[in-house]
């Protein structure tokens, strides 16, 4: 076993992990995150993708012990804690960007670190930018035109918050027990 | 699937990492980014009982210049190559390579370093590494040493890293105003080269005065496409010359067949790729 501190979604969470365990395992089954879903388990699908210190990565790609350290923002952490959606969430559900939604977590995710890295990115971005999601209902359309809403919406500074970073100072602890 | 359990060790040395690599023997295993890594751990065609994690060493992460070059280290992350704006500059090949590689999350935790160790015949940057003539900083048991490009591709998935060997970074020779291109065929958005080619030219009055061509996927190394930059090497910059030179990029190649392409086909595409490469870098057609 081997100690980490992960921040999730701003609260603490210290546990003693097996090292092979990966890092969604550890936010589904330990943390209760279950809002991080495995797709194709094979790291090409992109359902899992998650922020760690405020860049996409897909977790199940990802050794718990390695984010050691470190933030992880999951969908269950994009919106504000009053429970208005992330600008990226809205687009999403305004532009009805999903039809099964088992792709929807990983497309805002990766999509809050597109916007990030470009505010407005054209057509052709937005679809290399998500070129790690997989679609299998195949609603490409509106989720191209949902990041387009969402750069405009927070380009006009709707709730234009970047990816949370958890603030370091005193977040709140939760010891696990093992 | 889940990998098979391990001893997970992070040292925060180079030295350190050594002594673990040597104390492990044979059943030791560097983990870098982990993004080849990691899915192969999982669907346990690698089982390593130690992973040694690269991860604290945050000397072996960055960019600088070095004499005329650069220096870039083993666990330099893709997402920082093509942010950094000494590599647009000294080795455009490498940025357009490495924007090819997988897709943004893969970029944002495999590194350089990582991805020339895994040494898989499709990955992209082996052979911007040969084309290029990057020279690989290894430290091991026995002290540090360097080692060619050309030489540190030994086989499929293998290279002259020891066991208990750590790349610590790559330097790349600046090919600042070079011409270049990285041309890759792949059957979608996220999938491995079918074949590659990493190209750069010099050009001078209308002639192409040096060219270094290389090939992804075209063996079960990166193949330095020797016929082409010499038929290259002082020919006019036009289609026409670009075309006759690209014809040559077989030789010397061992393409191998599977359930996407063929070796014929690899061999057919390797010529037509060459020739796009080529003429992007010398800014033809």
């Amino acid at each position: 076993m081997t100690r980490i501190k992960l921040n999730v979604d701003g609260v603490r969470y210290d546990d003693d992990v097996e090292p092979r365990t990966l890092l969604v395992q550890h936010l589904r089954d330990r943390i209760g995150k279950v809002g991080t879903v495995v797709g194709c388990d094979t790291s090409n699908c992109g359902a899992c993708t998650v922020l760690l210190d405020g860049v996409s990565v897909k977790s199940c790609s990802v050794l718990a012990v390695q984010a050691d350290g470190k933030a992880v923002t999951t969908i269950e952490g994009l919106a504000e804690p009053g429970g208005a959606l992330h600008p990226v969430q809205r687009a999403f559900h305004e532009r009805h960007a999903l039809q099964c939604g088992y792709c929807t977590p990983g497309m805002i995710m990766a999509s809050v670190s597109l916007l990030a890295d470009n505010p407005d990115p054209t057509d052709a971005e937005i679809r290399e930018g998500l070129e790690g999601n997989l679609c299998r209902c195949t609603g490409y359309q509106n989720i191209v035109r949902a990041v387009h809403d969402a750069a405009a919406a927070m380009a006009d500074g709707g709730g234009a918050a970047p990816p949370q970073v958890p603030a370091q100072a005193a977040p709140e602890q939760r010891e696990v027990a093992v | 699937m889940i990998p098979v359990s391990f001893d997970y060790q992070r040292p925060s040395t180079v030295d350190e990492a050594v002594q673990a690599l040597s104390a492990a023997g044979d059943d030791g295993k560097v983990l870098a980014g982990g993004q080849s890594l990691i899915p192969m751990l999982r669907l346990r065609l690698s089982a390593p009982s130690v992973l040694i994690d690269l991860g604290a060493l945050a000397d072996l992460r960055g960019i600088r210049e070095d004499g005329d070059g650069l220096l870039i280290g083993a666990m330099t992350r893709h997402a920082d190559v093509l942010a950094n704006p000494l590599v647009r500059r000294y080795v455009p090949l490498l940025a357009q390579a490495t924007a090819t590689v997988a897709d943004r999350q893969v970029r944002h935790l495999g590194t350089l370093g990582g991805s020339l160790a895994h040494a898989d015949p499709a990955g992209d940057l082996p052979a911007v590494a040969v084309a290029l003539d990057a020279t690989m900083e290894i430290a091991g048991p026995d002290g540090q040493r360097t080692v060619p490009a050309g030489d540190f591709f030994v086989d499929y998935l293998t290279t002259a890293l020891g066991p208990a060997d750590v790349l610590l970074g790559v330097r790349f020779p600046s090919h600042e105003g070079w011409g270049t291109h990285y041309e890759k065929f792949q059957r979608m958005a996220q999938a491995w080269a079918l074949v590659g080619v990493a190209a750069t030219v010099r050009r001078e009055n209308g002639t192409i005065a040096e060219a270094r061509v290389a090939l992804t996927n075209m063996g079960p190394v990166p193949v330095r496409a020797r016929a082409v930059e010499d038929a290259l090497t002082g020919a006019a910059s036009t289609a026409d010359a670009i075309a006759a030179a690209a014809g040559l990029a077989g030789e010397g190649t061992r393409p191998t067949s599977d359930l996407t392409a063929s070796a014929e086909y690899r061999a057919h595409l390797a010529t037509v790729l060459t020739g796009r490469a080529v003429s992007a870098a010398a800014g033809v057609g």
